[in-house]
């Protein structure tokens, strides 16, 4: 551990924000807790000062869609690598994708991965499951295993499952074991070779179409297999208006279903990919205007719990080709806040509900991340200047790709110091190891 | 100009101007030597990453007439099949000195996204569904000598009748056409149109036979035997029955009418009528005119003002 890991830290000057309400008010940690928290924290010589002026200090941050690459294309990412974009965006948990290779089917691979999560120090690495082994929508992944080593979320991320008899029984299997399956919504028959939003601007650039009925299809599906058995289901990067309507009326209905935005999909158009940068592709792909108003709507209205990256870094060559033949993804951990910030006309509270307690809750890590800003509690905090405005430079990020698609997007908020269990991990906007 | 990459590029003066440039080519073509020194010194590489004999040649020739050197790079023969990827494949051969890429390739933006690895202007001789620019410009080449529209083409009623989704043609020629004034309709099964077709400067119709009487110009698209496999056609004969052009519809059209097709042409699909029996038809005048667009795009993105009016001596 580093040397701030030992000393007492203290926050100082900044606005609390939890899920209690908002306070002017320091912050003391010790030993990897809350020692102290109050106008009357007074730090002493051997302490680290963490200045928090014009800040609003919060529960850390929990990303419920990263993909950090390792095992298998490190070339792209690393867990330490991305664990340390992750903290730079305010992070301190962080659900790693299972599209890996190998695939996080086994307790081996997830073992491996929260392993090298701990090793890099940065912030809690939770490896998702598969909900089928190797991703291949055949057979059951080992649920009961899995669930026993840690793991709570299960996903084939990157593929929806496509047999719904099978779908079926994963939920089935699922549902004492207290764990939850997030799904990727791709009626796959209806994105052959897809590469962008069908619409106007695929028609224009003749270019293949994902059609948004696509996703709604297997929301609507899985919305009902939920209603059948009773299994809480958790929707991966919502990009419809039709979507978030669905989940919107199950919600309405007491289902146990949640969801996820990532800052993509309510930023940015289909109007994008005219230029054919392959930045700009992402599955499920950028849309129109009016679904990123209907995402917009759902984040106020709570029915979309939490905004969640879908970090996916890709190496420079592999995004040097035709649209159609690049793959999909975009960075996303140290921007997300600020295009939050920048681009959603919400309360702060709000924002840091959907980057905070709701995912750490859905991610089954509520008993320790998300958590009140109090005395006791485990300290993981995120600092950030929601007024500071910054310039997106891509050969800035701490990710080892560059596939932003905000290069020279002028943002305002900007985290400044990241405390993971007790440690300072970024300090003054920098990464401390 | 430095690059031709699509017809939404240029506006309706350019097109006329390139129109009428062609009418210079075609000129020089006529002449017993149809050869300038125009573009003498100047590399023209054809960078074709998908098979096309019928255009790469006509390019090859347009740039001989006008003394450019020419180089061919095919993929089968090429690095590409190695695992090169596409940009150190420009970079390479643009390292040899390169005026001109004239690029086909099966991915649609493939010539826009090579624009940013090389200096040489960049002609699109087809990407995916997306353009195929000269076509459009020999295409509006062809209907302003036949149908003598000098001017504009205000008034024309045009139909595009086949597999529009999957056409860049189709895309390239309803731009040009629109731009020119034309009125465009787009003749298909609901299967084989784009999505969105609303937003395109068309008419829609799923009737040929209703149209036929009224029309300047019938152009017939190729329709391809896969598409049957995506579900998007029950049969090539029901497609024949309902969109080809038969010599019964044929003798519908009025007599001034133009038939045209980009080729090749699908016998006894889409073209089930003898094309050589009919009066309209100027399919092969299309070919001709394509070698004259393309020494006229080739002089325009690299002539700088060279004299076009100089015949070629011996060399």
């Amino acid at each position: 551990m580093n040397g701030t890991a030992m000393s007492r830290i203290v926050i100082t000057g900044g606005t609390l924000l939890d899920q209690t309400g908002q306070r002017v008010g320091d912050v003391a940690i010790e030993d990897g807790r809350i020692s102290a928290v109050g106008s009357d924290v007074t730090a002493g010589a051997t302490d680290t000062v963490l200045d928090a002026t014009g800040c609003i200090v919060s529960p850390g941050f929990v990303d419920l869609h990263v993909h950090l690459r390792e095992p298998g294309m490190e070339e792209a990412e690393t867990i330490e690598t991305g664990s340390r974009a992750a903290a730079l965006g305010g992070f301190t948990a962080i659900v790693a994708m299972p599209n890996t290779d190998p695939a996080q089917d086994s307790v081996a691979v997830v073992d491996f991965v929260r392993a090298q999560g701990r090793k890099a120090g940065f912030c809690e690495v939770l490896p998702a499951g598969c909900i089928t082994v190797g991703r291949a929508g055949q057979m059951l992944a080992p649920y009961g295993e899995l669930a026993a080593a840690g793991v709570h979320v299960f996903t084939d991320d990157g593929n929806g499952v496509q047999d719904a008899q099978l779908m079926r029984r994963a939920l089935e299997y699922a549902r004492p074991l207290g764990i939850v399956l997030a799904q990727h919504c791709e009626v796959s028959s209806l994105t052959k070779g897809a590469v962008m939003h069908e619409g106007a601007c695929c028609s224009r650039l003749g270019l293949p179409g994902w059609p948004s009925i696509a996703e709604e299809l297997m929301v609507f599906r899985d919305i009902e297999l939920v209603r059948l058995t009773g299994a809480p289901m958790h929707f991966l990067h919502l990009s419809t208006g039709r979507s978030v309507q669905l989940v919107r009326e199950a919600k309405a209905d007491g289902l146990p279903v949640t969801a996820e935005a990532a800052p993509h999909h309510f930023t940015l158009t289909d109007e994008q990919l005219s230029g054919f940068d392959p930045l700009f592709k992402v599955n499920p792909p950028l849309r129109t205007r009016a679904d990123i108003d209907a995402i917009k709507a759902g984040l106020v209205d709570g029915t979309i719990d939490a905004i969640a990256t879908d970090h996916a870094p890709h190496s420079a060559h592999t995004k040097e080709a035709p649209l159609d033949e690049a793959p999909p993804g975009m960075l996303g951990l140290e921007t997300a806040l600020a295009l939050a910030i920048t681009e959603l006309d919400m309360p702060l509270s709000t924002i840091v509900a959907a980057m905070s307690w709701q995912p750490a809750s859905i991610a089954g890590i509520a008993d320790r991340h998300g958590r009140p800003i109090t005395v006791g509690e485990p300290a993981n905090l995120t600092v950030f200047d929601p007024a500071q405005q910054w310039n997106v430079v891509p050969a800035q990020l701490a990710s080892k790709s560059r596939n932003t698609p905000y290069a020279g997007r002028v943002l305002r908020g900007k985290v400044r110091h990241t405390v993971f269990g007790g440690n300072a991990v970024v300090v003054g906007g920098v990464a401390q190891r | 100009m430095k690059h031709l990459l699509s017809i939404e590029d240029l506006t309706a003066d350019q097109i006329h101007h390139l129109l009428e440039l062609t009418d210079h080519m075609v000129e020089i073509n006529s002449r017993p030597i149809p050869k300038v020194p125009a573009l003498r010194g100047k590399n023209v590489v054809s960078l074709f990453f998908e098979d096309s004999t019928r255009t790469r040649t006509s390019f090859d020739t347009a740039a001989k007439r006008l003394s450019a050197d020419t180089m061919n790079f095919t993929v089968s023969s090429s690095s590409v099949s190695k695992g090169e990827s596409l940009r150190d494949t420009i970079e390479t051969i643009s390292a040899m000195g390169v005026d001109a890429f004239v690029v086909r390739h099966k991915s649609s933006g493939a010539p826009q996204m090579i624009t940013r690895w090389t200096n040489a202007s960049i002609i699109n001789a087809g990407d995916g569904w997306h353009q195929h620019p000269t076509q459009a410009l020999l295409d509006c080449y062809t209907i302003r000598t036949s149908l003598n529209r000098h001017d504009s083409f205000e008034g024309l009623r045009i139909a595009i009748v086949g597999d529009i989704k999957h056409s860049r043609v189709a895309r390239s020629d309803v731009q040009a056409f629109a731009a020119l004034g034309a009125h465009v309709t787009l003749v298909a099964p609901p299967t084989l149109l784009p999505p969105a077709v609303e937003t395109w400067p068309v008419e829609v119709s799923h009737d040929l036979d209703s149209l036929l009487a009224d029309l300047d110009v019938l152009y017939l698209l190729r329709v391809q035997r896969e598409r049957m496999d995506d579900a998007l056609l029950p049969s090539l004969h029901e497609y024949s029955a309902l969109y080809g052009l038969t010599p019964a519809r044929a003798a519908r059209l009025a007599p001034h009418a133009l038939v045209m097709h980009p080729g090749p042409m699908n016998r006894g699909v889409e073209m089930v009528a003898d094309p050589g029996e009919l009066p309209g038809s100027v399919i092969l005048n299309q070919v001709t005119n394509g070698v004259a667009v393309r020494m006229a795009v080739l002089f325009w993105l690299l002539g700088s003002g060279s004299d076009l009016n100089r015949t070629e001596t011996s060399s």
